[in-house]
Parts: C-alpha cells; sequence; structure tokens
C-alpha cells in the first residue's frame, strides 16, 4: 500500500510554514535564508509528490525541481555574498538594522 | 568716309565723352574738360562738314543724306532706324552745334577752372570763396572752383549726345530717346547743386512737368505708329498716309477729330511740355536753379528748342488737310492759340521780375510761343528761322548775364555784402566794369528786341508777324505786336537796370570783366545774333530786287508743297519797327534813374496788377493748389493712412486679431482645462499617492515579506470565498 497524496502534502505544508516562521521571527540574516531554503524546498515536495502521483511518465516534474535547487544554491551564494558584504561594512547581521531601502 | 558716316558718327564722341568722364577721368578736372570740349569740337566740326556738303548738293531736299538700318524685327516687318539730313535738320545742326561749342567753352570759366579750392566748399552747393594772400600778406576773397567740375562736364556732354541724336533721327522713335535722354540731363543739371533745397524742388518739377508732356506725346507716337505701322519721316509723311490719316477719324470719334488731327494734338502736347508753354510753362523758370550755361544750353538754346523742331518736323502731319489761306486744321489752331497766349503771358510776367535770369527764362517762354503760334498759321520758314535765331541771342543773353553774375559774385566776394547778385535792382553802372559782356548782351537784347535792319532776330520776328498779317490773323498778329512790344520793353529795362546809371551795391562797384573762357563764346554767339538773320531777308525787302531769301528757299523746299514766300508789305515792317523801338525807348524812360535801395517804378502805378504779373499769375500757387497738394493728399492720407494703414493693414490686423482670439479660446477653455488639467491630474495624483503611501516602505525585509504574506492570504482568501464558491 502506498502513501497517500495528502501526507506528503501535509508534510510540504508542515515545512513550508517551519520556514516561514523562520523568516519571518529569526533576527540573523542568515537564519532568514535558512528559512527561505526550507520554503523552497517544501515547494519541491510538492513538485516531486505531484509528479509521481499525477503524471509519472511526464518528466517535467523531475525537471522543475533540478532547476529549483540550481536556483536555490545560486540564490544562497549571492545572499551570503550581500550578507557578508554588509557585515565587513555595518558589523552586523541584524536584518532589522539593515533598513537604509526605506523612504 | 562717306557722309552717311559722318552723320551716324555725330553724336557719339559726347557720349564717349560722358562715359570716359564718369569711368576714368572723374578725378582730374583738365583732362575731363578736355574731353569734353574735344568732343563738342568734333561734333561741331562733324556738323560744319555736313552743314557745307549740304549746301554744295543740288536741290538738296528732294537729295537728303539718308541712311537707315532695320533695328527691330516685329512680326514680319522691321522697325528701322536711321539718320535723315535734309535742309531743316541741316539749319538745326548749325545752331545746335555752335551753340553747344560755345557753351562747353563758357563752362570753363563759369565754373572757375584755376581758382584755387574752397575753403569751405562742399560737393553739391555753389562754390563759396577762396581766400588767398596777395604779394603784401593781404588776405582776400576770390571765386573758388566748382567741386563737382567734372560730374558737370559729363552732364552736358551726355546732353549733347542726346540733342545731336534728337536732330539727325530719321524716325520719331530715337527722336523721343534723344528727347528723354535731354529730359533725364535736364533734371541732373537743374538739381546740379543738389545740396540746395530749392535746386532739388526746382529738378524734381521740371522733371514731372515735361513727363505729363512726354507721356502724351508718347500716346501719339504709339497711336501713329498703330495707324500706319511706321515711325520713319520718309513713310509718315508721304502723301497716302497723310492723305489716308485725314479720312480715318479718331477713335470714338474723338472730338470729332481725324486721325492727323488726334496725333498731332497729342505730339504738340509733348511740345508744350518741353518747350514750356502755357499751361505746362511753370518748370523753365525754376530751372534757373541750375548753373547758368545749363540755363543757357538746355532751357534756352537746345533743349526748349527740340520741343519746337519736333513740331516742325511734324507739320506735314499738323497741317494736313490745309491749303495755305484756308482755314487751319484743328491741331493748328490748338498752335495758334496756345503759341499766341503763352507768348504774350510770358513777356507780361517777365516785366516784373528782378531776377535777371528769371527774365530771360519767361522771355524764352514768350519766344517759343511766337515760334508755336508761327506755326500754328502756317508759317513753317518763320518758324524755323526764329527758332535758329532765337537760339544763337539767347544763348548770348543767358551766357552774357551768367558772365553779369559773374561778375557780381566777385564783388559779393571782394565786399563780403550780403546781397543777392542776380537781382538787376543791385546792380547798375557794370557798364564801365564789363565792356564786353556789355556790348555782347546789347547785342543779343537788341536781336531779341528785334531792332531793325542789323539783328537776326528782327528778320525772323518781322516775318513771323508779316505771314499772320498776311493770312489775315488778326488776333495772333496784334497779340505778338503787342508782345514784341513788351519783350523790347523788359529787354530794354534789363540793360538800364543792370548796365546803365550808378552801381547801386557796393558789390556792382568792384564787379569785374569774366575771363576769357566766357566771354570767346559771347563775342561768337553775338556775330551770330546778328548775321544769322542775314540770309533770311526777304527777296523783295523795302521794294529792292535782293537776291533770293536764301533761308527761306532752303528750308521751305523742305516741305512738299513749297510754301510761298509772302510779299513784303509795309504795314507789319513798320508795326516792327515802331513796337521794337517803343519798347526800348518806353524801357529806357522809366528805368533810367533807378536809384540805390529803390522799388520798381511801375510797381506804384501799376499797383495789383504788378504783384500777380510779379507772382506770375499765381500759376505755381494754382498748380499747388490743384496738383501738388491733392498729390500730397493721396500720397499721404488716401493711400498711406486709409489705403494701406487704414484698409491693407486693417484687414491684416483683423485677421490677426480674429487669429488671436481664436488662439485664446482654444487655450483658455480646451487646452488649460483639459488637456493640462488631464496632464496635471495624473501627475498630481501619482505625486498624492506615492506621498500617502511611502510610509509602508520600511526598508525592512520581514515587514515586507509580511505584508506580502498578508495579501497572498487576502487574496486567496477573497478567491476562495468569492470566486470559487464551494
Amino acid at each position: 500500500m502506498m502513501v497517500p497524496l495528502s501526507w506528503y502534502l501535509i508534510f510540504s505544508a508542515a515545512l513550508f510554514c517551519v520556514g516561514l516562521f523562520g523568516v519571518l521571527s529569526r533576527k540573523n540574516a542568515v537564519a532568514i535564508l535558512m528559512g527561505i531554503e526550507l520554503m523552497l524546498n517544501a515547494v519541491n515536495v510538492n513538485l516531486i509528490a505531484f509528479w509521481r502521483y499525477r503524471s509519472p511518465s511526464f518528466i517535467a516534474g523531475q525537471a522543475f525541481a533540478i532547476i529549483v535547487f540550481a536556483v536555490a544554491a545560486s540564490e544562497v551564494a549571492v545572499g551570503l555574498a550581500l550578507i557578508i558584504s554588509i557585515y565587513r561594512r555595518r558589523n552586523t547581521v541584524v536584518a532589522d538594522e539593515i533598513d537604509m531601502m526605506k523612504f | 568716309m562717306t557722309i552717311a558716316t559722318l552723320i551716324w558718327l555725330l553724336p557719339f564722341p559726347p557720349l564717349l565723352a560722358f562715359g570716359l568722364i564718369v569711368l576714368f577721368t572723374n578725378r582730374n578736372k583738365a583732362l575731363s574738360h578736355t574731353l569734353a570740349v574735344g568732343a563738342a569740337l568734333l561734333s561741331w566740326l562733324g556738323s560744319m562738314i555736313i552743314f557745307w556738303q549740304a549746301l554744295r548738293v543740288h536741290n538738296f531736299s528732294q537729295n537728303p543724306f539718308v541712311s537707315s538700318i532695320n533695328w527691330l524685327p516685329i512680326l514680319n516687318q522691321w522697325l528701322s532706324i536711321g539718320v535723315w539730313v535734309d535742309p531743316l535738320t541741316v539749319a538745326t545742326l548749325f545752331f545746335v552745334a555752335w551753340t553747344i561749342l560755345m557753351i562747353f567753352i563758357y563752362s570753363v570759366g563759369y565754373h572757375n577752372f584755376g581758382q584755387p579750392k574752397g575753403d569751405h566748399d562742399q560737393a553739391g552747393l555753389q562754390p563759396h570763396g577762396a581766400t588767398v594772400n596777395n604779394e603784401y600778406g593781404h588776405a582776400h576773397k576770390v571765386p573758388s572752383i566748382e567741386p563737382l567740375y567734372s560730374r558737370f562736364f559729363a552732364f552736358i556732354a551726355l546732353f549733347a549726345f542726346g540733342m545731336y541724336t534728337l536732330v539727325i533721327s530719321d524716325n520719331l522713335l530715337t527722336l523721343f530717346v534723344g528727347w528723354e535722354i535731354m529730359g533725364l540731363c535736364s533734371y541732373l543739371l537743374i538739381g546740379f547743386w543738389y545740396a540746395k533745397p530749392s535746386a532739388r524742388a526746382a529738378a524734381i518739377k521740371a522733371f514731372l512737368t515735361t513727363r505729363v508732356g512726354d507721356v502724351v506725346m508718347l500716346l501719339g507716337i504709339v497711336y501713329l505708329y498703330s495707324q500706319t505701322g511706321s515711325l520713319s519721316y520718309r513713310t509718315i509723311f508721304s502723301k497716302e498716309i497723310l492723305h489716308q490719316l485725314t479720312t480715318v477719324t479718331a477713335p470714338g470719334n474723338f472730338l470729332g477729330l481725324s486721325a492727323a488731327g488726334l496725333i498731332g494734338i497729342l505730339l504738340f502736347i509733348g511740345t508744350v511740355g518741353k518747350s514750356a508753354q502755357w499751361p505746362l510753362h511753370v518748370w523753365l523758370p525754376d530751372a534757373m536753379e541750375g548753373p547758368t550755361p545749363v540755363s543757357a544750353m538746355i532751357h534756352a538754346a537746345t533743349m526748349v528748342s527740340a520741343g519746337v523742331y519736333m513740331v516742325i518736323r511734324a507739320f506735314p502731319l499738323l497741317s494736313a488737310g490745309w491749303v495755305e489761306g484756308g482755314s487751319l486744321t484743328p491741331a493748328m489752331a490748338v498752335m495758334a492759340f496756345i503759341g499766341t497766349f503763352t507768348a504774350l503771358f510770358a513777356a507780361t510776367i517777365a516785366l516784373a521780375q528782378n531776377d535777371i535770369k528769371r527774365v530771360l527764362a519767361f522771355s524764352t517762354i514768350s519766344q517759343l510761343g511766337f515760334m508755336i503760334a508761327a506755326l500754328g498759321v502756317g508759317a513753317y520758314v518763320a518758324a524755323a528761322f526764329h527758332l535758329v535765331t532765337h537760339a544763337f541771342f539767347k544763348a548770348l543773353l543767358f551766357l552774357g548775364s551768367g558772365s553779369i553774375i559773374h561778375g557780381m559774385e566777385h564783388g559779393v566776394l571782394h565786399t563780403n555784402e550780403e546781397v543777392d547778385p542776380q537781382n538787376m535792382f543791385n546792380m547798375g553802372g557794370l557798364r564801365t566794369k564789363m565792356p564786353l559782356t556789355f556790348w555782347t548782351f546789347v547785342i543779343g537784347g537788341f536781336s531779341l528786341s528785334g531792332v531793325p535792319l542789323i539783328t537776326a532776330g528782327f528778320w525772323s520776328k518781322d516775318e513771323i508777324l508779316a505771314e499772320a498779317f498776311t493770312y489775315k490773323h488778326w488776333i495772333v498778329f496784334i497779340t505778338l505786336a503787342l508782345t514784341t512790344l513788351l519783350t523790347a520793353f523788359y529787354t530794354m529795362r534789363q540793360i538800364t537796370l543792370t548796365f546803365m546809371g550808378k552801381p547801386r551795391t557796393e558789390s556792382a562797384h568792384h564787379a569785374q570783366e569774366s575771363s576769357w573762357t566766357m566771354t570767346f563764346p559771347l563775342i561768337i554767339l553775338g556775330v551770330l545774333a546778328i548775321s544769322a538773320g542775314w540770309v533770311g531777308i526777304p527777296s523783295d525787302f523795302w521794294g529792292l530786287t535782293l537776291p533770293h531769301s536764301w533761308f527761306h528757299e532752303f528750308v521751305g523746299s523742305t516741305l512738299m508743297e513749297h510754301p510761298a514766300a509772302v510779299a513784303f508789305s509795309w504795314f507789319p515792317f513798320l508795326t516792327s519797327v515802331v513796337v521794337s523801338f517803343g519798347g526800348l525807348i518806353l524801357g529806357w524812360l522809366v528805368y533810367r534813374n533807378v536809384q540805390e535801395g529803390a522799388v520798381d517804378p511801375l510797381q506804384k502805378p501799376l499797383g495789383w496788377i504788378y504783384t500777380t504779373l510779379k507772382n506770375k499769375y499765381y500759376f505755381d500757387e494754382l498748380y499747388n493748389l490743384l496738383f501738388v497738394r491733392p498729390a500730397y493728399w493721396i500720397a499721404d492720407t488716401f493711400t498711406n493712412q486709409w489705403l494701406d494703414r487704414g484698409i491693407i493693414d486693417g484687414f491684416l490686423h483683423g485677421v490677426a486679431r480674429v487669429a488671436f482670439s481664436i488662439g485664446g479660446i482654444f487655450r483658455n477653455y480646451v487646452d488649460k482645462p483639459v488637456i493640462n488639467g488631464f496632464g496635471d491630474f495624473i501627475g498630481e495624483g501619482v505625486k498624492k499617492f506615492g506621498r500617502r503611501f511611502r510610509v509602508i516602505q520600511t526598508g525592512r525585509v520581514q515587514q515586507y515579506m509580511l505584508m506580502a504574506l498578508i495579501v497572498a492570504f487576502g487574496t486567496l482568501f477573497y478567491y476562495l470565498i468569492f470566486v470559487v464558491r464551494p
């Protein structure tokens, strides 16, 4: 007997919420970035689950997941570089203190 | 060189001199006058050769010197121009050549050649004299040389070209060209001292007044051409053409004239302008503003004579249909009236003029009237004869008056007096100061008055009177006889006031004889003023049998019907003698005792008549009222203010105003509220919106996230609740 699709979806939603909570609540910018990674992976779980249960013969679901990985990796690379750069200049990684881009 | 080539070349030396002076020798005064006088001398020489050649030709009038070339192609025929020398041309050429040459020579002295430059002379003004130191170191003033010396010679050379062209032409077209060249030169030379406002005004007046005549004359030429298809004398004065012209009626049966009559009157009006006949006489007295040689040449001897020459030339046309002794043609009647009236009219004005040159100017008008009147009564030869003699003695008188004025100016410079050197009442006693001028002036004056037997003027005037008498034109005869009396009177007045008695001013006391370049022409013209009359002594004069009247035979043969010389009769002869001597004696009696500062002895007894005469019958004022002021009014008030500024400018301004108000409407009701308002609304709206909502731009990334989450949830719930509707 196979695990039903809804379980995967529930798991994915939970993972997304964990990530979202992390993004919204943590002060450290690196932790926020980690939250985003969790959210992206929740999406990936969704993509794979739907592929497997709805159209296993169609490879687009897997391919899409791979693209998300690649995008997430590069995003982390850019995000970390920005954070390091900000840290060097302002000596902080707290997101609330990095508020130069306002009106 | 054949005689035809010589005739063709005759007008060109002066034209060449004009070109050379204007272009090259302008700065060199001596070279300029040498060129001009040399050119005049060449043309004079040519004229004399033509004259002698013509005398040697047997039956010259039937074999005139003729040469013509095709000039202008018109449709399938040619308009030809050429030269034509018949007895009338030869006679005219004779006096033209002599007077032009003499006046050229005279101009050298008149414009003070050889004198120093003036202290403060300006171009366009008469020379004011120069200060020189004599051998004792004593400063005194002498006449100074004319600043525009070369220019004067250039202009008179051009003038001479015009006159020669006119005389030798074989057609009315080149005659008209010469006529207009002279008109231009007259304008330029009257206004020679152009910095003087009076000279400018006189130049414009002369030009415009003669223009009136010229335009009408051109009309006559055009009408003649349209009728005959030719302008050359040979064609238009041929019997067939003349007969044809007399039978055709003028367009619209104008005044019941025949074509010949209308053309004749139109051509004659040209003469009225050029020869200063009433009512277009007003320009000639004012033309005396020019230098005296100009007055002598243009306004006495040649240009005004050209008008008479033209009507003499056109006499076959004017008299077409007339038989000797019969009733006059309309054109002749008009000429007889205008000529007679002008003769008397101008002579009366001359009585009351004090300016020595103005007297001569009116005298010229009067004498030209004599010639016109003579032509009017059919005295063709007498008119031509008087034309010749008048040219000599009037040129002589003008040059003499120039010499007098020159002497007076010398006195004025010497004494520094403030007197008018041209006013005869400032002169007196000049006969001892200027003997040569005196004697030659007396010769000229006596010739003008017609002193019997010895002077040229007597013979020509007597012939006119005799013709008028013989053909029983009593009014013409009596008027002309009266005019002769007046002529003698004002001539004697002039001679007496100028030369007789004692000097009435210091200037007259210090007057001096002019230089030889001025007196030499006076002597030559003096000789001619007497001897020119001898050629016209009637053959049966005084019951003697003299050799036939050469002039009459010679010039009279020009006409196809050879006019018979009138038989000598005692009555007109005695009339001539009586009026001539009577006028002279009266003039002497009235004017011999004029004292210093005295007024004219005629002023009291004549009263208002004298004032009228002095003011020239108020013709200037009348024309001013009738023509000049209306012309100014039309130009200024009507054309400028009403038509131009009122209607044309008004229309444009109206268009502008309408366009302006339409623009205003568009601006105030369309552009500003609608287009600007819309643009402003967008801009302002965006600005307000941005100002209000910029507070959410906190710069905190987690707040953005939260907001995005809230919006996403909001959208989701909205979608689920309102759109999907489970």
